[in-house]
């Protein structure tokens, strides 16, 4: 069993990246999109929380990422990049879908 | 794979339904089934024919409206939800004595069974919310 | 258990009154315990405001919809997980929220208590568990 955790808040607007890192098991995936993709940004208080993740794959959407000048050389390590196709693809791939709205 | 969309948000107030959007547009180019989108909370706002967004913005309400006539998608509007929101078809207009009806083509309201049934039929339901 | 029985989860994350999610969600399970699944309802975050005793919405003239919880047994819908981290976080314990039972007809109608507190890394086992996660 796994699950697709998908987070769209700013971690400084709302609790929902937080509480769904302290909630991500092991096997799971992460994706940050709308504005959750400022949790990937290198140098944020939230860096260690985000970075130090073991055993749980972190993926943010590149449209929005792009759409908030969020370059490649402004984000954390090891954070895999999708389109939309590749969010499907994930949603797909793991059993089930948690929305962290 | 068979794919459930649950949209929570109304347009250009929030995100969610233009990730929606895109989400269930992409899931169609990959060959997924969409069984439905079902609209719920200020989601039904999505459902209005009467939104006149400015020429050089998206026009969400038609986007939806067009992606359903072109994949034949079913998209279900809450109806405890859209009585509260002033969003109304024809029958909901005879029922509740309005005298207009705004629901846009495409949409149609249906009960939150249709809610559970989506999730009972898909392989995977995606929530799209603030 | 038949295969086309889903194991379906309500999340329930947002506090209520201030905005609509909490009483829509429930108006949710509500409908969804017509269609036999097997239901569980998670509170964790602000979602253990909704559980609270004695809110009475009458001064600010919105609906009331806290009672409708003690009404969950009644339609079946018996497993409320109650993330005890959520409650300490906010200076809670169980003894401030509403005492929702059921009665398991399988044991001549023994009441017994709907709200389950679970550990943090309890409720993510649970919510792994699941095969639908709503969430509102």
């Amino acid at each position: 069993m796994s699950i697709l955790h998908t987070v769209n808040k700013s971690p400084f607007e709302k609790s929902s990246v937080g509480s769904c890192l302290a909630h991500a098991l092991e096997g799971s995936s992460i994706l940050f999109y709308e504005d959750a993709v400022y949790a990937v940004l290198k140098g944020a208080s939230i860096e260690p929380l985000v970075a130090g993740f073991d055993g749980v794959k972190l993926y943010a959407l590149g449209a929005d990422l792009k759409a908030r000048g969020i370059t490649d050389d402004k984000m954390i390590d090891g954070i895999e990049i999708v389109d939309y196709a590749g969010f499907v693809d994930l949603s797909a791939e793991h059993d089930k879908v948690q929305a962290w709205v | 794979m068979k794919f459930s969309i649950q949209v929570n948000e109304g347009p250009y107030q929030h995100q969610a339904t233009d990730s929606a959007y895109q989400f269930t547009k992409a899931a169609l180019e990959k060959g997924h089934e969409i069984f439905r989108v079902f609209f719920y909370h200020d989601g039904v706002n999505n459902g209005t024919k009467l939104t006149t967004p400015p020429q050089d913005d998206r026009n969400i309400v038609n986007r939806w409206s067009e992606l359903a006539e072109k994949h034949d998608l079913d998209m279900v509007v809450c109806v405890a939800a859209a009585q509260r929101r002033g969003i109304v078809d024809e029958g909901e207009m005879q029922r509740n004595g309005k005298d207009a009806e705004n629901i846009a083509p495409g949409f149609r309201i249906s009960g939150l069974g249709q809610l559970i049934e989506a999730a009972v039929q898909a392989d995977r339901l995606v929530v799209f919310g603030d | 258990m038949s295969e086309d029985i889903k194991k379906f989860m309500y999340v329930n994350r947002r506090a209520p009154h201030g905005t609509i999610y909490a009483w829509e969600s429930l108006e949710v399970v509500l409908i969804g315990a017509a269609f036999d699944q097997d239901v569980s309802v998670a509170f964790f975050d602000d979602g253990v405001y909704q559980l609270l005793k004695n809110q009475d919405t009458s001064d600010i003239e919105t609906k009331n919809f806290s009672p409708t919880y003690a009404a969950l047994g009644d339609y079946d819908v018996t497993k409320l997980y109650v993330e005890q981290e959520s409650l300490e976080e906010r200076g809670l314990t169980i003894d401030d929220l509403m005492d929702l039972k059921w009665e398991d007809e399988d044991e001549d109608w023994a009441e017994k208590d709907s709200i389950r507190v679970v550990s943090r890394a309890e409720l993510s086992s649970v919510l792994d568990q699941q095969d639908v996660i709503f969430s509102f």
